[in-house]
C-alpha cells in the first residue's frame, strides 16, 4: 500500500468518525438526557459510559449532543467564514490599489483584536445563542485564508496563460471562473476544514465563559462551565470526559485538515 | 579540434545507464516511468562530448544522475564509474563541488538572497578564488560590478554567465553544463564555449547538454544523439558537417536533414513518451529502413567508422 | 493590412534609460519579418509590444492606422517560447482549444495534433505537443498577424521544422503577416524574406 492510499483510508475513516458523532448527537432522544434523582452522581460504569451530573442526567448522551453542536457550529461558521476570504481575498486582488489596501487594512484590524473578545462582543450584540455566536466566529475567522488566497490570486494573475486568455478575447468574467476560481478550490477546502477546530475550540470557550449558547443547551462550553462548580465534589468525570472528546474532535479535524493537503498538494504526485 | 587522437584518461564510464521514476498514476495508483534507458557514454579527460537531444528527453536526469542529486522517488539500474571507481552516493557527494561541477539549466538555481560573488566564490579556498574571480568575470565579459549585485538584478544571459562562473572558478575535473547558453548573446555563447574549450584543452572534461546541435558542433570532440532515454549514435562534429552520408542512424539523417541550412525537412511520427519505451529500437516506429528484428530488441552500440550507432543496417 | 510600431519606446524601470527607445517599424501582411538581435536588447519585449501584452511608454502600436483594442479577440496573437507557460495547467487539452472561439478545426489535423490528446492534461504531452496547440490556437480565424517569439527554440529541429512548415503554408493561405523573433539566423533566413537586426533601429 502506497502513502496516498493509507492517507485517503485514513481520511475516509476521520470522516467518518465525525459524521457518526454528529448524526448520533441528533439521534439521541430528550428523554436520555432527562432530569433522573435516583440516578445523580454516578461513576462511570457500563450503564454510564461517562457517568451522570448531580441531576441524574446520563454525562454521555449529554457529550454527544454537545459535540454534535460543535460540529454543527464549527462546520457552518468555517463555512461561511472560508466564503468571506473567498470573496474578499479575490476583491482585494482584483480591484484598484485603494480597495485592495483598505481591505488590507480590515484584515490587519480583525487580526489584530483578540478573537475571544471579538467573538464575545459580536454575540452579545447579536443577542447571543446560536446565531451570535456563528456570527462571531465567522466574521473574526476568515482573515489568514483571505490573505493568502489574495496573494493567490495575486500572482496568478501575472501568469502568462491568462494574459493570452484575455488576447483570445475571453473577458474578465470568463478567466474569473475558468482559470482563477478553479485554481482556488483545493486552498478553499483545506482552508475551511482547518478552519473547524479554531472554531469548535472559540465555541466552546465563549460558551463556557457564558457569553455563547444558552445554559439549556447542552453544549461542551456550558457542560464543562457546569462542572466547574462540582468538580471539588470529586465528580472528575464531569469534566474530564467532554475536555477528552473534544479534544478528540478537534485533533481529527486538524489531522483531516492536513491529511487533505497533502493529498491535493501536486508534489506529492512525484513518488 | 578533435583532441581524441592526444593521450588522454577515461573520466567517466556510464554503462547500461537506466533511470525510471516512481509516480502517482491518477489519484492513488502508482507507477514507474522509465526516462532513461541502456544509455552507454564515455568522457575522457581532455574532451568536450555534447548529448544532443530535445527538451524533455532526459538529458538533465542524466546530469543529475552522475551528481547524485535525483530526487528520491528516482531508481537507477546500471553502472556509473569515475576514474575506474563506481560512483556510490558517498563518492559522489565527495566529488560533488569538487571535482564534479555542473552548471545548472535554470538561473533558479542562484540562491537569490546571496550576492553573486559569494555564490561564485562559495565556501572553500576563498583567497585564492576571490583572485580568479576577477579573471573569469573578465573572460565572461561581466562586469565588475556585477560581484555585489543579486540575482534579480541580472539579465538572462548574465545569469547564465555567472553560472558558467561558477563551475569554472574551482578545479574540477569533470565539468557538466546542462544547456548553458541559451539567453547568452552569440558571441557571448561562443565566448562561454570558448572557456569550455580551453578548460578541455588543459586536460578536464565536459559534457554539454544541448538542444542546440550547432552549438555542439562548433565545440564539441564527439556528439551523442539522444532520443526516448538513450543515445542512438555517437559522432565526431565533423561528420554532421560532411553531410548526412556521413552519418550512420537513419535518425541522425533525419536531424541533419531538419536543420533550417540543411533543406528543413521533417519527418512525420513522434517521440515516444517516458514510460512507453518499448523492447525494440525506440526509433523504429518513425524508420523508413525498420525491420522485424528492430522491433524485437533494441540494437547494441557497435562501432562503426570513427564512431558508435546502435542500428544494425546502419553503414 | 499593416503592422505599425510609431516612434515607441519602453522601460521596465522608470529610473533606467529605455530598454526600447524610439522604435518605428512597419509590417505589411503577407510578408514575412525575421528579427534577430543579441539577448538583453529587448527583441521578446518588442514582441509583447507589438501583440498588446504590453503598453508602449511613448509612441504608438498601430493596426491599419488605429491602435490595437484591448478587448476582444486580437488580430496580433504572439506565440511564447515555453508553450507550458501559456496553456493553464488545469485544463485538459480540449478546452486549451475552446479558449479560441470558431477555430477551423482542419488545423488540428495539419498541424499534427492527435485526437486523443484532447483529453489529457498539458503535463502528459511534451513541449513540441504543446507548442502545436499553441499554434492552433493563435491561428482563429480573426488573426492577421502572428508573432513568433523564439517559439522552436526549446524543440528538436525535426519538430522544429515540422511545425514551421505548417506555420508557413497557413501564413501563405491566409495573406497573414508573419514576425519571427528569433537568435538563428539559419532559420531566419530559412523561413523570412527580411531580416531587421534590433541592436541597427534602437535608439534612433
Amino acid at each position: 500500500m502506497n502513502r496516498r492510499q493509507k492517507l485517503l483510508i485514513l481520511t475516509i475513516l476521520i470522516t467518518l468518525i465525525i459524521v457518526c458523532t454528529y448524526l448520533a448527537g441528533i439521534c439521541i432522544s430528550e428523554e436520555a438526557i432527562a432530569v433522573d434523582f435516583t440516578n445523580a452522581k454516578l461513576k462511570p460504569s457500563l450503564h454510564h459510559l461517562f457517568g451522570t451530573d448531580w441531576l441524574g442526567r446520563d454525562l454521555f448522551a449529554r457529550t454527544m449532543k454537545g459535540l454534535s453542536i460543535s460540529i454543527t457550529v464549527g462546520v457552518v461558521a468555517s463555512a461561511i467564514s472560508a466564503i468571506i476570504a473567498v470573496l474578499i481575498g479575490i476583491a482585494s486582488a482584483a480591484s484598484s490599489k485603494v480597495i485592495d489596501s483598505i481591505i488590507n487594512w480590515v484584515i490587519d484590524l480583525v487580526m489584530g483584536v483578540p478573537h475571544l473578545i471579538l467573538i464575545i462582543l459580536i454575540s452579545f450584540a447579536c443577542g447571543r445563542g446560536l446565531k451570535g455566536l456563528l456570527i462571531g466566529i465567522a466574521v473574526t475567522h476568515w482573515t489568514s485564508l483571505a490573505r493568502l488566497i489574495r496573494a493567490e490570486v495575486l500572482g496568478l494573475r501575472t501568469e502568462h496563460y491568462i494574459a493570452v486568455s484575455r488576447k483570445l478575447g475571453k473577458s474578465n468574467g470568463f478567466i474569473l471562473i475558468h482559470h482563477i476560481l478553479p485554481h482556488m478550490i483545493p486552498q478553499f477546502i483545506v482552508g475551511l476544514v482547518l478552519m473547524f477546530p479554531h472554531a469548535i475550540l472559540h465555541e466552546a470557550s465563549v460558551s463556557f465563559l457564558g457569553y455563547g449558547l444558552s445554559p439549556e443547551q447542552p453544549a461542551i462550553g456550558i457542560i464543562l462551565s457546569e462542572s466547574m462548580k462540582y468538580l471539588s465534589s470529586g465528580m472528575w468525570w464531569l469534566a474530564f470526559f467532554p475536555g477528552l472528546t473534544l479534544v478528540s474532535i478537534v485533533f481529527l479535524f486538524d489531522r483531516l485538515g492536513d491529511n487533505l493537503k497533502s493529498l491535493i498538494d501536486p508534489y506529492s504526485a512525484q513518488e | 579540434m578533435n583532441l581524441n587522437h592526444i593521450k588522454s584518461s577515461t573520466l567517466l564510464e556510464i554503462d547500461n545507464l537506466s533511470l525510471s521514476f516512481q509516480m502517482y498514476k491518477g489519484f492513488v495508483e502508482q507507477q514507474q516511468l522509465e526516462v532513461i534507458s541502456n544509455l552507454s557514454v564515455t568522457v575522457h579527460s581532455g574532451e568536450i562530448l555534447a548529448i544532443v537531444g530535445s527538451s524533455g528527453s532526459g538529458k538533465s536526469l542524466l546530469a543529475h544522475a552522475i551528481l547524485g542529486i535525483l530526487p528520491e522517488n528516482a531508481t537507477i539500474k546500471g553502472t556509473l564509474r569515475y576514474k575506474d571507481r563506481i560512483l556510490t552516493s558517498s563518492y559522489q557527494e565527495e566529488l560533488r563541488g569538487e571535482k564534479l561541477a555542473l552548471v545548472p539549466q535554470s538561473v533558479s538555481y542562484l540562491d537569490p538572497l546571496m550576492k553573486i560573488s559569494g555564490q561564485v566564490i562559495g565556501h572553500k579556498d576563498k583567497s585564492k578564488r576571490k583572485l580568479a574571480l576577477k579573471n573569469i568575470f573578465k573572460r565572461l565579459e561581466l562586469e565588475e560590478k556585477t560581484e555585489n549585485m543579486f540575482p534579480f538584478q541580472l539579465s538572462g544571459g548574465m545569469a547564465r554567465r555567472v553560472l558558467v562562473a561558477t563551475a569554472v572558478i574551482g578545479d574540477a575535473e569533470l565539468i557538466i553544463a546542462d544547456e548553458p547558453t541559451p539567453g547568452m548573446q552569440t558571441d557571448q555563447a561562443l565566448e562561454a564555449l570558448a572557456i569550455f574549450r580551453k578548460l578541455a584543452d588543459e586536460g578536464k572534461g565536459i559534457i554539454l547538454i544541448t538542444h542546440d546541435i550547432d552549438l555542439a558542433l562548433n565545440f564539441a570532440d564527439n556528439v551523442a544523439i539522444f532520443y526516448a532515454g538513450t543515445t542512438l549514435e555517437i559522432t565526431p562534429p565533423k561528420d554532421f558537417l560532411d553531410g548526412e552520408h556521413a552519418l550512420r542512424h537513419p535518425y541522425s539523417k533525419a536531424l541533419y536533414r531538419a536543420m533550417p541550412q540543411n533543406g528543413f525537412t521533417p519527418l512525420a511520427g513522434l517521440q515516444p513518451y517516458a514510460g512507453t519505451i518499448t523492447k525494440g529500437c525506440p526509433f523504429a516506429p518513425r524508420c523508413a529502413e525498420c525491420m522485424e528484428q528492430c522491433k524485437k530488441e533494441i540494437p547494441p552500440m557497435r562501432k562503426l567508422r570513427d564512431g558508435y550507432v546502435r542500428c544494425y543496417y546502419a553503414t | 493590412m499593416q503592422l505599425e510600431a510609431n516612434k515607441i519606446c519602453f522601460g521596465y524601470n522608470r529610473k533606467e534609460s529605455y530598454l526600447l527607445n524610439n522604435i518605428s517599424l512597419t509590417f505589411k501582411e503577407g510578408e514575412k519579418v525575421a528579427i534577430v538581435g543579441p539577448s538583453g536588447y529587448g527583441k521578446s519585449t518588442l514582441a509583447k509590444l507589438l501583440s498588446g501584452y504590453l503598453a508602449p511608454v511613448k509612441g504608438r502600436v498601430l493596426l491599419d492606422g488605429k491602435p490595437l483594442n484591448p478587448k476582444g479577440v486580437c488580430p496580433v496573437q504572439l506565440i511564447y517560447q515555453h508553450p507550458e507557460k501559456a496553456i493553464n495547467p488545469r485544463f485538459r487539452m480540449r478546452q486549451v482549444l475552446e479558449e479560441a472561439k470558431g477555430l477551423d478545426l482542419t488545423i488540428l489535423k495539419k498541424i499534427g495534433i492527435e485526437e486523443e490528446w484532447l483529453t489529457r492534461f498539458p503535463r502528459e504531452l511534451s513541449g513540441g505537443e504543446l507548442q502545436r496547440f499553441c499554434v492552433a490556437r493563435a491561428l482563429l480565424p480573426e488573426a492577421r498577424f502572428l508573432i513568433a517569439d523564439e517559439m522552436s527554440t526549446m524543440l528538436d529541429v525535426i519538430t522544429q521544422a515540422g511545425l514551421w512548415n505548417v506555420v508557413l503554408e497557413e501564413v501563405k493561405r491566409r495573406n497573414m503577416g508573419l514576425i519571427v523573433i528569433t537568435h538563428n539566423m539559419h532559420l531566419a533566413t530559412q523561413v523570412c524574406d527580411r531580416i531587421i537586426d534590433i541592436s541597427a533601429i534602437n535608439g534612433f
